[in-house]
This record gives C-alpha cells, structure tokens and sequence, in this order.
C-alpha cells in the first residue's frame, strides 16, 4: 500500500470495522508466551480449520495478545457472546465449533463461570471486575500482527494528532497535566525527561525504549509487546516528534522471541503505511525505529548502561549527571522510557492529560501493570488505578492464597524492592506510600509469598541475584552485596551471631548510599526490608537454629515416631538417598547423615509417623 | 569445530551488513550465537580482524552478559527458570534433580554430548511456575517426576 495520510487512517479504521461487523461471531485466542507454551497456537489452528471445514464463513478466529489470567490459560474468548473458555486444550476445538459456532450453545464445561447467566460479561468476573484497562487497552482484543486492527481501535490517531495539530510545547504540556511518571520504578515525571531533551543542544537526538525487563518475575512490558506492540512505536514516534529525534531503538531481551518477532512485523507494517519513515501521513517529518538485543544483564535496565549495551559495549553504568536527557546514546540528548510508560502516551494525548490525571492518587496517576505471581491462585497480569490497595489486588482479584496457608509479605519491585508486610495490605499502592514503608513500585513484579516462604531465604535469594548481576564497577556494590550475601549464607546454616545482622544493616546502609547506580543502592533493600518486618525469622535462625518455613535444609531434621511408623515401606522407597532403613511392619528410621533434607518421606507417610524439625 | 575457519553464507551477509553500523558487536555475536550455540574461539578471532576491534573488548562483552557462551551445550540445553516466581514454586528442586538424573552440574553437558542444564532468569511465564524450557517448548507448572519421562523424549529427538 502506498503512504497513508490522516484521510487513509480513517477509511482503514472504517473499512476494518465493516470487516468485523460482517462477521456474526469473533474468536479471539490467546497468543501471548504463557498460552502459547500451553498450545494456544495448536487451539487456533484447529479452530481456524474447525470453522472453516464447517462452512463458517460469519466467524472469524484470530490469534491476540494476552488477556491476562495466566493461570487459567489458555483462555479462548467468543465475542458478541462474552464466552469465557479457560484451560482449553487443542483437542475441545472440535467441540467449541460444533456446540457453539454452529448450534449457538456455550460449552459451559469449559467456561470459567459455568453458571453463567446470559447477559453477563466477562469482564464482570472477579479478576477484571477491578481493573482499569490504559496500557493494557488493546491486549486481549486485537490481533497484534495486524496494524489494521490498532488503526480500527484509534491507533496512531495520536500520531496524527501531535503532526498536525499540537506543537512539541503543547505534547508536553499534556504529559504534565496527566501527571504520568515513569513505569520503570523510579517514578520520574515523563513530561520532564522530554523537556530537557527537547532543550538539550544536539544535531541527532534519540528516543529509546527499554524493554529490558530483567526483573525476575515480571513480565508486563513482555505482555504489552507480544499484545499490542503498534502501542509503543506510536508512542516512541511522538516523542521523535515533539523533541525532534528521528531515529529511536528499542533494547529488547533477546529471552522475549515472541515479542521481538510481533514488534519485527508492527515496524514493517509501519514502515509500509509510511507510519515510520520519510514524510510520515504526509507531513515533514521523518523517523524510524531498529531493534537492539539484549544479552542478559539485569544491570542494563540502568538507564546509562542500557546505551552502553546500544553502542556494543560492556553494560557499565555511568556517573550521573550528565543525564541521558541531555547526553545519551553516543553523546546526544536521548529520551529514554520503558515499555510501559510509553504504551500510556497515546490514550492521554487523545483523551487528555486531565482524563489521566483523574485516575489514581495525589502523587502517582493512572494506572499500574503487575505480575501478580508466587501463591496466589490467580497468578497473572493486572492493570488497576494507582492507589488500588494490596489487599484488593491479592484478595479480590488474585482471590487469595493459592495453597490455603496464609499470606505473610508480598514482594515488589524484584532485586531492588522489598517486602510488604500483612500490616500494608490496606495501604494504597503508589510510588510514595511503597517508598514509605521500605519497598519500591519497581517495574510490577508482584509476588505473594505464603507460610511455607522463609523471609531469610528470600532475602539471600535476591542477594544472589544482585551479586550475580553486578557489573563490579564501583566497590560499595561489588563488595558489599558479597558480604551480605555471606553474612546470610551464615544465617541460614545456623552458623550466624547476633552481631551479623547489624553487620548487614551497616553495609546495607554504605551500599545505598555509596554505590554508583540504583542496582547497588538498592541491592540491600531485600535484606533490609524483610530485617525490618520479620526480624523475628532471623533471630530464630540464629538462636534457635530453627526455620520456621522449612525451606533452610541445614537447620532441618527428619525422624519418624516408632509409634506411629507402621513400616509400610512407602517412605523408603520414596527417599532418592537410601537414607531410610527398616523392616517390613516394623519401625523405619531416618540415617541423619545420609538424608538431604528433601522431604520426600514427609509428604509420602500416610500415617503422619515422620516429622519435620 | 575445525581450524579451517568456514562461516555460511547468511553469518557472512549478516557480519557484512553490520560492519559499519555503530554499536554492531552485540547483534552480530547474537547472529554468530544463533549459528553456533555458543561463541567459539576461532570465530571471535574472525570478528575481531574484520570488524577492527580487540580480541580482549569481544571477550570482554561475551562474558559479561550471561546470554553468551563460551563453551558449547548439548544437542538439548534444559533451561530451567529460576526467576522469583519459580523459585518460590520449586525451580531449584527442577534443578537438583536434573543434576541427579543427568548426572552433570549447572553448566555441564552430558557425556553423550545430549544434554546441558542451565538455570536462567525468568522467562516471563510466571503463571506457570515452576517452568523449564527445552529447545524452544516450554513445560509450566512442571513437577520433578515428570522429567524423567522429558528427558526420555528428547532424548530420541
């Protein structure tokens, strides 16, 4: 097709709704990484082939990005119906098509409410019912390989918009007006970051994108990606436009195959309705945008170590300032905002910064992704205002703890964040009230964590994370993050004293204030967090020698009780070290010395004979 | 690999493409992993004359970031996640018996050349935890008596 123009958006928008409407049912597939991992391809397929086999010429059955329950996946969806099939196999294909394209008659086995009534939408069930959909708006609905279907939703109307009707001044006006902050954790006003770009003296500036989101467990700017991709490039190009960059990167991982391959096909299509390009809708201004890989380092969602990694180097952190603002990549004044931040942009151009800033708390507006994961038993990826509290978020949309047991902390902002104790449940999550209490937003990783989690443990587990990631540049984090990471290898062996943990609070202490980047000065937080809450855990690790959630194998030991033993054999022929002895109906024991603390006799015994000290 | 260095054609078209492109190192080691598995020797050497830059600077990225290897893995490389979520959920029991079953560690490749075990960072199916991940197929909320019957699967692929 040749270049569009703002008339072409339209008539594309037009014409892609006369598509839909001629058609009588629209099945919508779950593409993103986790159905995909569960065949959700194979579902579309059979789909796909079942309608087509079956003469349905009214139904269309397209692939889109996540719809967000993770959990029940893979989730089909079958629309006007407001059908909502969960943990479909590629094999209820069949029935899907017969029962309801062709008869009209829910499988209401493999609906997510099977009472369903007729009326009710699937967005009234328990985990949409509080969530308010920005960045997340065309997730789950459009079919992402398809640009046709962003312009039928509005898209690259913002574009559109920021050429031809709103000078650069006006854009970041806007921005100011919604109150938007950086997605990535750090909370910096948006609408600053351009304007000191747009100030910055630079013959070639550029705008990056980081979607880098090393966060172990998060994946949010992954979802948004595979989901709505044409969200992000609209986003990067209208801040070409309103600082006067024309070339922008996306840093990528190169764990995300899927996302790279969607955003591979948005910028063609882009590139091929002059979206991205020379004279883009006819007006003179020109941009375009590559994609860079990422190699995994957890360091480069640093914002000057991720243009390091751009320009083919170490990702080593620099000193600040000079900000990227205004010397970025290869020296040039350079916007930089992660995958979130830039999917909010073109709902607050078209709808208005006030429409934006109507959402939300005093300090922080909109809304706010998260990976609500860990114990939960609606692990997915949300999308509520800011200022929704923890406890609406684990209790009423994640629908409490998955194993029954009871919640003890819930984790944000991964390596650098820290714990949210039971005590913070009603607190209202923005960047201020989560700083408050010692954790941070973070990107969204949020990760709920039951009884059976040892707050030690956790707390060395994300210090093996930051030791592992440190770049070694500056010796507050290369040291410091390696003598805690001692000091709680000690504890959890019941080798600590006292005297450690106000060691660890010292170096903690240098480690935030002395460390070049936000990876070392934060890389305590864990430790500092779970000290601050759940002290107690550690004392017991260090007096009593004890683990209370039994996850520290060396302050653990199994035996079993004569009396209760019937000495049926299952426990011997369970434990993968030969560690158990006895005869055929009599007592068993447990050889302490042979035994690696697994725990496989304990879930084995039936007669709750062997226990757990 | 044989020390007549050959690379194909496509390596070669890519390396050329990207030769003159500022910040190339990155990408064109992705591409020479996508070839390889891994980064050999002899082919950073290659880069390292045609793109003008110093043996020690290639060494220097690759082992910085975690995605390179040096050495070669196995014809299958089990990923096993141990992101946040996954940990919490068991993935370093995945581990453990992995190493049990194979008989080699973290980074080790299986005799017979098969298989290697990798612990990585999250893979971004958090809902799925504990996950692992082989040749591309991903297996969620995996359990450690199910992998036996895994790796007897790959094992005739």
């Amino acid at each position: 097709m040749a270049k569009a123009t703002v008339a072409d958006l339209q008539k594309i928008a037009q014409e892609q709704s006369g598509v839909k409407s001629a058609y009588q049912k629209v099945v919508l597939v779950c593409g993103g990484t986790g159905c995909e991992s569960s065949k959700s391809d194979l579902i579309y397929q059979n789909l796909r082939q079942g309608a087509q086999d079956a003469g349905l010429t009214n139904v269309q059955v397209i692939k889109t990005g996540c719809f967000g329950f993770c959990e029940k996946g893979p989730i089909v969806k079958v629309q006007p119906d407001e059908s909502f099939y969960v943990e479909v196999k590629p094999e209820d294909a069949a029935e899907i098509v017969a029962e309801h394209l062709v008869k009209g008659q829910e499988v209401a086995r493999l609906l997510y409410d099977k009472n369903k009534k007729p009326g009710t939408k699937a967005d009234d069930i328990d985990f949409y019912k509080k969530q308010v959909r920005v960045v997340l708006r065309n997730c789950g609905i459009i079919d992402p390989e398809n640009i046709h279907e962003y312009i039928a939703r509005d898209g690259y109307q913002a574009l559109a918009k920021v050429l031809f009707e709103l000078t650069p001044e006006q854009v970041i006006e806007e921005l100011k007006k919604s109150g938007l902050r950086g997605r990535g954790g750090a909370g910096f006003p948006t609408w600053r970051k351009w304007d000191f770009s747009k100030a910055a003296p630079g013959a070639q500036k550029y705008i990056v994108c980081n979607a880098d989101e090393g966060d172990p467990g998060a994946y949010m700017d992954r979802s948004t990606l595979e989901g709505d991709p044409h969200s992000v490039l609209e986003a990067m190009t209208i801040a070409g436009r309103t600082i006067g960059a024309n070339r922008g990167f996306i840093y990528i991982r190169a764990e995300y195959p899927l996302a790279i391959h969607r955003l591979e096909i948005a910028i063609k299509q882009s590139r091929e309705l002059g979206l991205l390009g020379k004279g883009i809708l006819g007006s003179n201004f020109d941009f375009d945008i590559e994609l860079r890989l990422g190699a995994g380092a957890f360091v480069c969602g640093e914002e000057t170590a991720l243009l390091a990694s751009i320009e083919g180097s170490r990702g080593m952190p620099k000193p600040r300032p000079p900000f990227p603002a205004v010397k970025g990549l290869w020296g040039q004044p350079t916007v930089i905002n992660n995958v979130e931040t830039y999917a909010n942009i073109a709902a607050i151009i078209l709808k208005g910064g006030e429409w934006f800033a109507g959402m939300g708390t005093a300090t922080s507006k909109g809304t706010k992704v998260f990976a609500l994961t860990g114990k939960v038993k609606n692990s997915g990826l949300i999308e509520v205002p800011m200022g929704t509290t923890l406890r609406e978020i684990i209790f009423d949309i994640g629908g409490g703890i998955s194993s029954g047991k009871k919640f003890k902390a819930a984790q944000s902002g991964g390596p650098s964040g820290g714990v949210i104790a039971e005590e913070f449940l009603d607190t209202p999550i923005d960047y201020e009230n989560l700083a408050k209490i010692g954790s941070i937003m973070g990107s969204g990783g949020l990760i709920v964590m039951d009884e059976d989690d040892c707050m030690v443990d956790v707390a060395k587990f994300y210090l093996e994370f930051t030791v592992d990631e440190s770049c070694g540049k500056c010796s507050p984090c290369r040291i410091g993050g390696k003598q805690i990471l001692g000091l709680l290898e000690k504890i959890t062996k019941g080798q600590g004293a006292l005297e450690d943990i106000e060691k660890i609070k010292k170096i903690g202490k240098a480690m935030q204030r002395a460390s070049l980047c936000a990876l070392g000065g934060t890389a305590a937080n864990p430790v500092i967090s779970t000290l601050k809450y759940f002290e107690q855990e550690y004392l017991e690790h260090i007096n009593a020698k004890k683990c209370r959630a039994g996850k520290c194998k060396d302050l653990l030991a199994f035996s079993i009780i004569a009396e209760k033993c019937k000495g049926c054999g299952l426990c011997l022929r369970k434990c993968p070290a030969g560690a158990i002895s006895g005869e055929k109906l009599k007592p068993h024991v447990i050889a302490e010395k042979k035994c690696i603390k697994c725990g496989a006799c304990l879930a084995s015994c039936k007669f709750g004979a062997i226990v757990r000290k | 690999m044989s020390s007549e260095l050959q690379l194909s054609k496509d390596l070669q078209d890519f390396i050329k493409t990207w030769k003159d492109k500022p910040g190339n190192l990155i990408m064109i080691l992705h591409r020479v992993q996508q070839e390889y598995k891994y980064v050999p020797r002899e082919v950073a050497l290659y880069l390292s004359k045609e793109l003008n830059v110093p043996l020690a600077k290639i060494y220097g990225v690759v082992t910085f970031y975690h995605f390179f290897k040096l050495k070669k893995p196995g014809r299958h490389n089990i990923q096993v996640c141990i992101g946040t979520a996954c940990y919490l959920k068991g993935g370093g029991d995945l581990l453990l018996e992995l190493e049990n079953l194979l008989g080699v560690g973290v980074g080790g490749v299986t005799g017979d050349g098969l298989f290697s075990i990798e612990g990585v960072r999250c893979v971004g199916c958090c809902g799925l935890a504990p996950v692992a991940v082989i040749d591309g197929e991903v297996f969620g909320k995996l359990k450690k008596d199910k992998l036996p019957e895994i790796i007897a699967k790959f094992k005739d692929k």
